[in-house]
């Protein structure tokens, strides 16, 4: 297939491949953040993670129009503040769903998924009564749209490059947050050991509706990011969720290296071979490789060891 | 109490009340239209069967049991479609005799794995061990190397993306994402007028008994108490010698079979197969019929998956905005206040009222015995 | 036949139903048009049917629910407003028409399901519904055991005609094949990149313009690809596209997928300014999610568009706002939803009677002049003669009509040399 294509060009597409890849994997690193936080350090097996997610991509529609009806000279701005924004919707919702629903079920892994699977039904309603069952299209201020001119062949993505630097900003403060502050420390000791965490003093459930809420958040951010490049619509979150998932159980649940790690192996896999074949059999592909390197390996790729 | 191998008393009362509903109240009170819609819930009641010995007993949560109703579903329609594409039939075809969406998709001769099901005999034994060697091989695979729990229930639900993504992208072969439809006759008989719909009815229900005597056998098995152990004490039955993994795949394999059963009778009842039954969100409502009524109760599958369904389809006709809430609002209450489901709150709060009422005393049970302590929800 | 075993047993939720309809706001405000001099309901319904002296019942079924009710909302508002104006106008042989609403829930069977009780358990007249494929696939077998009528608004692959269905969108034929050859001469076109959501739509449409591109107009297609529904990642197949730099790009991707591919088309900066892309599946009610930015330039191949300049759409365009909110916007499918109801007023009234059978032989020939299209015409096939149009997408989510047929296209569902 690139016989009649000049070297030149093959180099630039190569190029421009792995940076497709590269957008992946940071969106795949943005999606399992907030998951691997909840499932990894709590056990909670959150289903409506998309729909945090699409009430992120929903506040960012919101603030947009506010902006642009209300002060339109600040609009080429409003996507910081929505982001932040959907950060504490997501999140306070998160930590509503918690006080409500989660800190019942902690002792009954599975049951998590029940629930949040009935949460996740009733939020798309709620979308559907409140905002339409149309989806939305959120408007972008010009200077995110478009690309990057390197050479003629490559172009380089402006959102994609957005949405990378966000997950690294994202990654560094939640591995700051986890592994240098006080509360992160909390957290894992909660994690290594319930009991014993709340014996030294630690108000274990404070911590847990507080993990559960920065996870929560966080997807609310990812979904503020990809109204960038993916639709906004009451059932829009269902779209991720498989793919979530599977990139945190892959990285190994308890290790957000692993999460990273996983979500780069995945997302290079997947738009390798999405080159040499079509996008089905290439997302075949992938999940077939991935549950058969689970089968083999289902502690993931980078295990915890925890005294249980 | 008097407990045989099989059924205590008050669950052999259960069953024949079951029975008596299934097979004469309900025939005599509903027309056949809604006869039909009761049939196609009780196909899912064979999957809510499977999950109750697999995930109630075992403790092993499948978020994939539609990939099993659906394979046994498509070898049963490949069947149907097969004699619906006979060559009369399809005259109008580039290539007469083969299934329409194949020479949609210029595929001119039947592909060698459709070939078998010309023979109902090998549909038959395809709808049973096509989807029992998958289990097998899956079940082999995850438990001997100890993947259970969340990890087991999200591979699971993988498998059935993948699955959903192969049919709808191969359609030539599996009809896509339209599935296989306009299914009209079974060795010449037609499965579509009213009559045949009755016929269908009562062997589905007739089939569902014999599931449901398979399940109370294997719970009141020694199989069933060594279930039950591993789910509660998983490792301390693995010290006591038994093979924890064998026991585990024998269960997931019968969960995955009668899946399959009900599959196959849901292509012969609604004369239709599609995708739309092997991806995730099927089969996780089809765990909440099962935890709706009761995960540990065999009869109480069958009403919850009756009740869930018939509020779904009563509630979508009038207010489809509710019915999300509704489901939503179900799953959340069913985990939350009532664990056990409609079996619970039977065991819990009907009966002894009524044991009360009529004046037998029934010795109070422990938590295990109280949940498994079937019968009939409120009537 | 069933039909006769339940006629004594209505379902009590289908009573219900109907008193729930009467409370209806938009149905109440009706003015009170003449209703007299209807022919006896003996005479036009004598297949037993939900049709009284007064009043005459059809189903409306479309999900309102699940992934596709994104899509099917302006269908079911577009079908309403259709029967909310044949009432004011007096209605059909005198009788006005109530409608029962079923969601399908984006959910192949239910739609089976429910198109059965419509049928068994309401009677209705006809059946105003479907929108995917696969959910008219599943209803076929079902309108043509009970012998119902549905109109179904979608444009679709073809390779289907039933006694019992009235196609009032395009087969693929219809839509594609004045496209591509208005592209290939306007902006000699030779080579073609095909992408699409993977399902049978799309295979089925680029397997005819392949032929077309391939047989007809010689050129060459240098990629086809597919994505799984709900596909959001289209980087790889934007680089192919990229890499074969093929003169048009014609795509059916449909559902949320169409706002990724689109989004990140713009983003990788190919131009639709210069980059010609011929569209399908693109209408106006997808463009609310995609933003007109995103897609400005592309070319849609449709057979209607809200922008049309005729006195029909003019009138309709403002009672579609009127009724449904000034910001709502109108596609190809939700014009050819409107043209269900009133094809069937105008082909009952042409047999002068409710019976499906009767209806079925009257609707070849059925012209409506007042559609918002311009004038169309029932084929003995049951497909619509209609026009091929080509538009142009404009920053504010409209579309500017680049070229239209100058006839009537004949409808052809089984395309000979295309298969």
């Amino acid at each position: 297939m690139f016989g009649d294509y000049s070297i030149g060009d093959l180099g630039s597409i190569f190029v421009m491949q792995g940076f497709a890849g590269l957008i992946l994997f940071s969106v795949y690193v943005l999606m399992a953040l907030g998951l691997a936080i909840i499932f990894g350090q709590m056990g909670v097996i959150n289903m409506a993670h998309g729909e945090f997610m699409i009430l992120g991509a929903y506040v960012t529609w919101m603030t947009s129009n506010f902006f642009q009806s209300y002060l339109p000279s600040l609009f080429s701005g409003y996507f910081f503040l929505a982001m932040v924004l959907a950060f504490l919707a997501s999140g306070a919702l998160g930590m509503l769903v918690e006080w409500m629903l989660i800190r019942h079920l902690y002792k009954r892994p599975l049951d998590t998924l029940l629930a949040t699977w009935g949460l996740s039904l009733m939020l798309q309603q709620a979308y559907r009564s409140i905002f339409g069952a149309r989806e939305v299209g959120v408007e972008l201020p010009q200077w995110m749209l478009g690309s990057l001119h390197v050479t003629d062949a490559i172009e380089v993505p402006i959102n994609g490059v957005f949405v990378m630097g966000l997950t690294v900003l994202i990654t560094i403060g939640v591995a700051y947050i986890m592994f240098r502050s006080r509360w992160g420390r909390q957290v894992r000791a909660v994690v290594q050991n319930r009991i014993m965490a709340g014996a030294v003093g630690i108000n274990t459930a404070k911590v847990d509706r507080y993990t559960f809420a920065l996870g929560c958040g966080i997807a609310g951010v990812a979904g503020s990011a990809f109204t960038m490049i993916g639709s906004t619509g009451p059932t829009s979150g269902q779209l991720y969720i498989v793919d979530t998932f599977l990139v945190v159980v892959f990285g190994g649940a308890a290790s957000l290296l692993g999460t990273i790690a996983s979500a780069f192996s995945i997302s290079q896999t997947q738009s390798t071979l999405e080159f040499f074949m079509s996008g089905s059999m290439a997302k075949v592909l992938t999940l077939l490789a991935v549950v058969g390197i689970l089968m083999l390996r289902p502690q993931g790729l980078f295990a915890l060891k925890v005294r249980k | 109490m008097n407990d045989s191998r099989f059924a205590t008393r008050s669950e052999l009362i259960g069953i024949l009340v079951l029975a008596v509903l299934l097979v004469v109240i309900l025939p005599l009170c509903l027309d056949v239209f809604r006869l039909n819609l009761v049939a196609k819930y009780l196909t899912y009641a064979f999957v809510a069967l499977g999950l109750v010995i697999c995930w109630g007993y075992g403790g092993i949560l499948s978020l994939g049991q539609g990939v099993f109703f659906g394979l046994g579903g498509y070898c049963m329609a490949m069947f149907l479609k097969l004699e619906a594409s006979s060559v009369e039939n399809t005259k109008i075809q580039s290539t007469p005799g083969i299934p329409d969406f194949m020479d949609w998709n210029q595929i001119t001769a039947l592909p060698f794995f459709w070939k078998p099901f010309h023979s109902l005999t090998f549909t038959i034994a395809a709808v049973i061990l096509v989807p029992g060697i998958f289990a097998l091989i899956i079940g082999a695979a995850m438990f001997k190397r100890r993947v259970g729990g969340t990890y087991f229930a999200i591979i699971t639900q993988a498998v059935a993306a993948i699955l959903t993504i192969l049919i709808v992208g191969q359609q030539g072969y599996t009809g896509g994402i339209n599935g296989m439809t306009d299914l009209r006759t079974l060795k010449g008989w037609d499965i579509r007028p009213d009559h045949a719909k009755v016929v269908l009815y009562f062997f589905e229900v007739g089939l569902l008994f014999a599931c449901i005597f398979i399940a109370q056998f294997v719970r009141h098995s020694k199989l069933g108490r060594i279930l039950v152990a591993m789910r509660d004490q998983e490792d301390r039955v693995r010290f006591s010698g038994y093979s924890v993994a064998n026991f585990k795949i024998f269960a997931f394999c019968i969960a995955a079979i009668f899946a399959a059963i009900g599959g196959a009778m849901f292509a012969l009842n609604v004369g239709f197969m599609s995708p739309s039954f092997v991806g995730i969100v099927p089969s996780i409502e089809m765990v909440i019929y099962t935890a709706v009524g009761g995960r540990l109760s065999i009869l109480g599958a069958v009403y919850g998956t009756i009740l869930v369904n018939f509020a779904k389809t009563s509630l979508s006709e009038s207010f489809p905005e509710l019915w999300l809430f509704g489901l939503g609002g179900l799953f959340i209450a069913v985990v939350l206040a009532f664990p056990n489901g409609l079996a619970g709150i039977w065991g819990d709060y009907v009966q002894p009222r009524i044991s009360k009422l009529i004046g037998t005393r029934k010795p109070k049970s422990d938590w295990t015995d109280n949940s498994v302590a079937d019968g009939a929800p409120a009537e | 036949m069933s039909d006769e075993a339940n006629k004594g047993l209505l379902s009590p939720l289908r009573r219900k139903l109907l008193m729930g309809m009467a409370a209806v706001p938009a149905m109440t405000m009706l003015p009170r048009a003449s209703f007299a001099q209807a022919p006896a309901t003996s005479a036009v319904n004598t297949t037993g049917l939900a049709v009284t002296d007064t009043e005459v019942t059809v189903g409306i079924l479309h999900s309102a629910t699940g992934t596709m009710a994104i899509s099917e909302t302006g269908s079911i508002e577009a079908e309403k407003l259709a029967i909310e104006q044949i009432n004011a106008a007096g209605g059909v042989l005198g009788r006005k028409i109530k409608f029962i609403q079923e969601d399908g829930a984006s959910d192949w069977p239910t739609f089976a399901e429910k198109a059965k009780k419509l049928l068994v358990n309401d009677k209705v007249a006809a059946i105003m519904g479907c929108w995917t494929s696969a959910s008219r696939k599943a209803v076929l077998p079902v309108v043509e055991q009970y012998n119902g009528m549905l109109y179904y608004p979608t444009f679709y692959e073809g390779l289907e005609q039933s006694k019992n269905v009235i196609y009032t969108g395009q087969e693929a034929t219809q839509q594609i094949l004045a496209g591509l050859n208005w592209i290939a001469k306007e902006k000699g076109a030779k080579t073609f990149f095909f992408i699409g959501s993977d399902y049978i739509w799309p295979r089925t449409s680029n397997k005819i313009a392949r032929k077309h591109v391939e047989n007809v107009l010689k050129g060459k297609v240098v990629g086809e690809e597919y994505y799984p529904l709900g596909n959001t990642q289209f980087n790889s197949v934007i680089n192919k596209i990229k890499l074969t730099k093929p003169d048009v790009i014609f795509t059916d991707v449909v559902g949320g997928s169409n706002v990724a591919f689109y989004k990140q088309l713009k983003a990788a900066g190919i131009d639709l300014a210069k980059q010609a892309l011929l569209t399908i599946s693109v209408t106006e009610d997808e463009i609310d999610g995609i933003g007109g930015e995103n897609i400005a330039g592309a070319y849609a191949c449709m057979k209607y568009f809200q922008s049309l300049d005729n006195p029909n759409n003019k009138a309709f365009v403002p009672a579609f706002k009127k009724m449904w909110g000034e910001k709502t916007v109108i596609g190809d499918v939700t014009q050819a939803a409107y043209l269900g109801p009133w094809l069937w007023k105008l082909t009952v009234e042409k047999a002068g009677s409710f019976d499906i059978d009767k209806i079925a032989a009257a609707s070849p020939g059925v012209e409506f002049k007042g559609a918002p299209e311009g004038y169309v015409r029932i084929h003995e096939n049951h497909h619509l003669w209609s026009k091929t149009r080509v538009g142009r997408a404009k920053l504010d989510g409209q579309f500017e009509l680049i070229y239209e047929t100058a006839d009537l296209v004949e409808p052809d569902p089984f395309p000979k040399g295309y298969q």
